[in-house]
């Protein structure tokens, strides 16, 4: 809150005008270019400003194309300030009843064909489809990334795949090789594995991170030489939740240029040869998906490591449903309304029973009671797609899935 | 924690088996006389390649050997060829060779001229009483009287039909030749210059043609008439199928049908000059006979080693350490009452010591069979020996023919048949072949569970016993809708009463319904409960109270292969696309071939047609497609462990008695079992009430689930402390449970069943869990220390063992192929760190891990040196063995290159 005493030197090149309004009522104040804060801070920062200290609050601003974009996290809060020329307009709605759906749609004029909207919002701007509802950047996870650019070779490429949450398969398929490596005594063929199929809309295909004939170097930190194609997959299957597989990519051309990292999700083209990067953002694929999906970053160490998603899950059975450890946060994660199109549209059928909220935790669906002994079907474990033929079990036991 | 050797458990008794095969006869036919020799030659050694081209096998080639002589002289061996030459090659040595006969050699009388080629060199044969005369059977039938002193053909004996093999009686005076139409002649040797007479031409199994008679052997008895004996000869209609041994003695004749191919025989005799035709023993392509000669209705030796264990194919083993002995000699009871049909003779073949100590303790080997039978083996020392056979056919009404294999055939058929041997690949009812066995080695009670779903409870009674078996259906799917079982029917349980022999004897039959197979079982005898699951559910069955204590269904709706059952259709289109391409190529690839081929280019075709495939899978090369399980995958219901633990479950100040289930899903289920006082145990109701579920993140398929007591030491067994057998269990540290699924190890507390500790193998080094076990580790030091180990075999062959509780890995060997995917699945390993595995459908490996508890053969087979001379058709170690060393000896390779040289001079 320290901000609050800066002196609001109107005109200053170091300092950010900011217009914020909420409701009928506006605010002014500045914020200094060169130190801009956290995002927690400015949130406290606006609510006492505006006077309204317990208020939840739901944050947007005018980027430089007239368009409204969320501001919800310490990225797009940077961005937000750094993109202020000069002044930066703000609009604050309550969290309960804010309009989600204003989102870099309208409300606010803007040119068409943005740089921002092609890429973000609508793959062909000139179809004039439905709205695209997309959700709030604070939502987005990552899907795949780009990691240890600076640790490897430049030949090299080590993906990260997120499955854990995703509906997508991991999709690909892997083979037996041989690779011609430089030795000491000339040139020698070893044999390797390869990628040898991306299957069409799967995560490993959306990304565009790896493609057919990559050479499999490496999973989760460990070397693939010496392993058959049979334990390769099983290590990559038991990975399958948090996938980091280095790999030679079979293209080198287009490989990452070395200091140009640590952009948004603009440099994505650059890095992909698979001519499919943007197959991920064809709206036939859950919303959640259509992000950032390259996202090239240094992830600290530890985070390769990064074993809690493993966690299993326990249940007390004739007690209450519980996890004892903490659950990973793609299965905990509270009903947010982000899901709710495009679950809709799977899951029309279910509509009526109005469990759209087990369904959104991606099956962590307790039932309410009913112990095991008087139901036959409670130890089904109905995965969502099944949901819609199955209501009745869901709500008969104490049902679980992950 | 241990070492680790593998030893081929059962060796010592075939080696000594073969040696005295070898010296005790003459086997006819090179490729079966340098066969043993191969085997038996250390490997490396210089005359492998030779003994390798010796092999039946081998590509024809004028060298190729067709004959081996060893002269009764211990100084000469006589190689008959391919080409039709006999080289006669000193021993030791095999450098000189003194002579050679070529078949141009033999001028062959008039009635000869006109035939182009004598053949190979089809048998040779020493005249018995005359040691300079041999005996030279050509291929075409043509036989020649050698005399080795004066280097010439004594004598022609033209005969006209093919040969097979020969035979110089006893006295020197006549010739018996076999031949392959299936007649036998006898030709009396006259001296002078007189013509040979052909005695009689027999076919007997004449009037339809025959085939060949492969080997004929004819033999002196004391007072009376002489032994006729000869393999093959069947009407070739209707009976060529068959593989029988001919026994001719007086007026008795008798066909011994055999299950498999015949390889050999040979006759043992004894009395003061071994003389005395007294067992046939027989090697057939699965199994060694012995047929006793002397008592009346020529019964069958039983075998103590080298008992067929795949008599019919094994489908599962269960392996119990340390047998009360009480448990022990009823078992042994049991089996001596089914043993009544062999002959009562002693074991003929002698030779050889066992120097293996005795074993410390009785452990039996269980295995189940196609045919719905468990063998019970003596498995305490290197030898499996066979104990007692339960039969479970007995409970059902099947179509089989209960009627043992062994029956004597009708009165009056001809040929005159007799089943002999006991392997019997054939299985009637698939359905009763037998998946899971538990034995309680306390109370003698034992489960089994097969294929059709059925469970039987077996209780040990030495008395016989008529009793009716009760049936109980017990429905794994619950009402769960949808569903159409498309897999075999149950079996069909007999309603009335059954009588049992002594042995276990079932008492009841619980019956899964859909009838899929039991793919796991336990048994608990303390607290009469058996449980059991399959692809479809679960249950909990109370032999006592004769009712099902819970029954849960793991069934996912969604699992269309689990619900259809093993016949199911459910294949991918581009799967079936893809083999009916395949199929299209092949049959082209053929008829093309077919266009040029001839006989003998039937090799020539085969290799083409496996390039042709090999090409084929390079064009689309093997693929594995990486994708994360989730809960749609197919059989993540099937119930692979369950197991029964004393702990605390509910709380941690009250330990119950509890059930676990693991699934091939990751999922584990936990039950408490309420199980009245024993007072009332026998009306009293039994409940039992979930308490826990744990689904593994990973989704891979649970493969063993151990509870550890507060000293992290494995629960003992039931009724194990109740017969302080071990030390009861701490009850006052905290238990925890190990889930062991196929790629991680997880250890969590009980009853919080929070995550203790974790051990990743799959995500490391890309192995799976295929077996696991608990061992103790006995130190080979101290007799008091020891420590509770997890032993377990992985997809890649590797044995590992991990301490416990703290799951660490102690140590990794290789012990089985990766390739061998069906010893893998078959290995078992017992309480003391040792395991077995099948090396092949009939041959158990065993291996230890433990420095305490070894079982290795350690035997001794003496061959006196050097060789004397004795009287050919006597048994005799000495020539063979000596002949065996000239053959290991460094010379000899050089020796055949001269022969291999001399020849191609010859041809060119």
């Amino acid at each position: 809150m320290n901000k609050n005493h800066r002196v609001p030197s109107s005109r200053s090149l170091s300092a950010v005008e900011v217009k914020s309004k909420f409701g009928a009522e506006f605010r002014r104040f500045s914020l200094d270019r060169s130190k801009p804060g956290r995002f927690d801070e400015f949130y406290g920062l606006l609510q006492h400003v505006h006077r309204i200290p317990n208020v939840e609050l739901l944050v947007a601003y005018a980027d430089v194309h007239g368009d409204l974009l969320p501001i919800n996290n310490d990225d797009n809060y940077l961005k937000a300030v750094k993109s202020a020329n000069p002044l930066l307009r703000l609009f604050l709605q309550r969290k309960e009843e804010a309009d989600y759906t204003t989102f870099g749609t309208d409300s606010l004029t803007r040119k068409k064909n943005t740089v921002l909207s092609a890429v973000l919002l609508r793959p062909d701007p000139n179809k004039k489809k439905p709205p695209v509802i997309i959700s709030l950047p604070k939502d987005f996870r990552p899907v795949s990334s780009i990691i240890d650019v600076d640790i490897l070779p430049e030949t090299h490429r080590r993906v990260r795949l997120y499955k854990h949450g995703q509906e997508k398969p991991l999709g690909f398929y892997i083979r037996d090789g041989s690779s011609v490596r430089v030795t000491p005594q000339g040139l020698e063929k070893v044999p390797g594995i390869f990628i040898s199929r991306l299957v069409p809309g799967g995560l490993a295909d959306s990304t565009g991170l790896l493609a057919v004939n990559d050479e499999v170097l490496e999973v989760n930190g460990i070397e693939v030489v010496g392993k058959s194609l049979d334990q390769v997959t099983d290590m990559m299957i038991a990975n399958s939740h948090n996938l980091i597989i280095t790999v030679k990519p079979a293209n080198q051309r287009n490989n990452v240029v070395r200091g140009s990292g640590g952009g948004g999700g603009a440099a994505s083209g650059s890095s992909s040869d698979s001519g499919a990067s943007y197959h991920g953002y064809v709206p036939q694929g859950a919303a959640a998906t259509a992000g950032p999906t390259h996202i090239i970053q240094n992830f600290p160490v530890g985070e390769l490591e990064s074993d809690e998603d493993d966690e299993d899950l326990v249940i007390e059975v004739g007690g209450e449903a519980e996890t004892i450890q903490r659950t990973p946060s793609n299965y905990s994660m509270p009903s947010l309304p982000r899901y709710e199109p495009h679950l809709n549209l799977r899951t029309t059928t279910a509509a009526n029973s109005g469990s759209a909220f087990s369904i959104n935790a991606n099956g962590n669906l307790r039932g309410s009671g009913g112990s095991l002994t008087n139901t036959n079907a409670s130890s089904t474990t109905p995965s969502p797609d099944r949901a819609k033929e199955r209501r009745n079990l869901e709500e008969e036991g104490t049902v679980i899935t992950l | 924690v241990g070492e680790f050797f593998s030893t081929c458990g059962f060796v010592q008794p075939s080696k000594e088996c073969k040696s005295r095969l070898r010296g005790g006869s003459h086997l006819a036919g090179a490729a079966n006389n340098v066969a043993p020799f191969q085997r038996d030659g250390a490997e490396g050694c210089p005359s492998c390649n030779f003994l390798v081209c010796v092999c039946a096998r081998a590509p024809p080639s004028v060298t190729r050997v067709t004959s081996v002589l060893t002269h009764s002289s211990g100084e000469l061996l006589l190689l008959g060829t391919e080409g039709g030459h006999v080289f006669i090659v000193e021993v030791p040595g095999f450098r000189d060779c003194r002579s050679t006969i070529h078949s141009d050699l033999q001028k062959p009388p008039y009635d000869y001229i006109g035939r182009r080629n004598l053949e190979h060199v089809e048998a040779l044969q020493e005249n018995p009483i005359n040691s300079n005369q041999v005996a030279i059977g050509y291929g075409r039938g043509l036989m020649v009287i050698w005399d080795l002193n004066h280097r010439c053909a004594i004598r022609h004996i033209p005969a006209t039909q093919q040969l097979e093999s020969m035979w110089w009686t006893e006295n020197g005076s006549c010739i018996l030749s076999s031949h392959s139409d299936g007649s036998y002649c006898c030709w009396t040797l006259r001296t002078g210059d007189k013509k040979e007479e052909e005695e009689k031409s027999n076919i007997p199994y004449g009037h339809f043609p025959c085939k060949a008679i492969n080997k004929i052997v004819q033999l002196p008895t004391a007072g009376g008439p002489p032994f006729l004996l000869f393999s093959g000869g069947m009407p070739r209609a209707s009976y060529g199928d068959r593989h029988c041994i001919t026994v001719i003695y007086s007026k008795t004749q008798v066909a011994f049908d055999f299950t498999s191919r015949i390889i050999d025989f040979f006759v043992i005799r004894d009395g003061p000059h071994h003389t005395e035709p007294s067992a046939l023993v027989v090697l057939v392509e699965e199994e060694l006979v012995v047929i006793d000669l002397q008592t009346e209705g020529w019964p069958v030796i039983q075998t103590p080693y080298l008992v067929p264990l795949h008599s019919s194919a094994i489908t599962c083993s269960h392996h119990v350490s340390a047998i009360p002995l009480k448990l022990w000699e009823r078992i042994i009871a049991a089996g001596v009452v089914q043993n009544t049909q062999y002959s009562k003779k002693l074991w003929p073949i002698t030779g050889g010591q066992n120097l293996a100590p005795d074993p410390p303790q009785r452990d039996l080997l269980l295995t189940g069979h196609e045919d719905g039978t468990v063998r019970f083996w003596d498995a305490s020392g290197v030898c499996l020996y066979p104990l007692y056979k339960l039969s479970t056919a007995a409970v059902f009404n099947a179509d089989a023919d209960l009627n043992d294999n062994m029956s004597q055939s009708a009165e009056g058929e001809w040929p005159p048949f007799r089943k002999v041997g006991c392997f019997d690949p054939y299985s009637d009812d698939p359905r009763l072949g037998i998946q899971k066995i538990h034995l309680c080695k306390y109370s003698g009670y034992l489960t089994v569970a097969g294929t059709a779903g059925q469970i039987l409870m077996l209780e040990l009674n030495d008395e016989a016993a008529e009793q009716t078996v009760e049936a109980k259906v017990v429905d794994l799917l619950q009402g769960q809708e949808g569903f159409r079982w498309k897999g075999h029917t149950q079996l069909d349980v007999r309603e009335e009463p059954v009588l049992f022999p002594p042995g276990f004897q079932p008492f009841t039959v619980v019956q899964c319904q859909p009838p899929a197979v039991v793919t796991a079982l336990n048994l608990h005898s303390e607290w009469k409960l058996v449980a059991f699951g399959t692809s479809h559910g679960f249950g909990v069955y109370d032999y006592l109270q004769k009712n099902t204590v819970l029954v849960k269904c793991t069934l996912n709706p969604s699992d269309q292969l689990a619900m259809e059952g093993p016949l199911s259709r459910v294949k991918s289109i581009k799967k079936s696309l893809r083999q009916s391409f395949r199929r299209i190529r092949r049959s082209r690839v053929s008829l093309r071939k077919h266009h040029i081929s001839n006989t003998n280019k039937v090799i020539q075709e085969a290799n083409a047609r496996l390039e042709a495939e090999l090409a084929e899978m390079e064009l689309a090369p093997v693929q594995r497609k990486i994708e994360a399980r989730s809960s749609d995958d197919s059989f993540t219901g099937l119930v692979r462990i369950l197991c029964f633990a004393d702990t605390f479950l509910s709380d941690s100040s009250h330990n119950t008695p509890s059930l676990w289930a693991g699934t091939n899903g990751g999922t584990v289920f936990a039950y408490i079992l309420y199980i009245p006082p024993v007072e009332h145990r026998a009306d009293e109701a039994l409940t039992a009430q979930p308490a826990k579920e744990i689904q593994l993140m990973h989704r891979a398929p649970v493969v063993g689930i151990v509870v550890l007591d507060g000293h992290g030491a494995p629960l003992p067994e039931p009724l194990e402390t109740a017969h302080d057998l071990a030390r009861s269990p701490d009850l006052l540290g905290s238990h925890h449970v190990l889930v062991i699924s196929e790629e991680q190890f997880k250890v969590f507390t009980l009853p919080k069943l929070s995550s203790k500790m974790k051990l990743k193998l799959t995500a490391v080094d890309g192995s799976r869990v295929r077996r696991v076990g608990v061992a103790w580790f006995g130190s080979s030091r101290t007799e008091d220390y020891g420590e509770s180990g997890l032993v377990f075999l992985t997809n890649q062959g590797d044995v590992h063992v991990l301490s416990l509780p703290h799951i660490k890995m102690q140590i990794r060997y290789p012990c089985i192929r990766r390739e061998d995917v069906s010893g893998i699945a078959s290995c078992v390993f017992t309480k003391q760190g040792q395991g077995f595995y099948l090396m092949s459908p009939s041959e158990f490996e065993r291996f230890s891990l433990s420095t305490r508890y070894l079982v290795e053969p350690r035997c001794l087979v003496e061959a006196p040196l050097p060789p004397v001379f004795s009287n050919q058709h006597q048994p005799k170690l000495e020539g063979a063995s000596s002949a065996l060393r000239y053959m290991l000896s460094p010379y000899f390779p050089f020796f055949l290159q001269e022969i291999q040289k001399s020849l191609e001079g010859d041809q060119t």
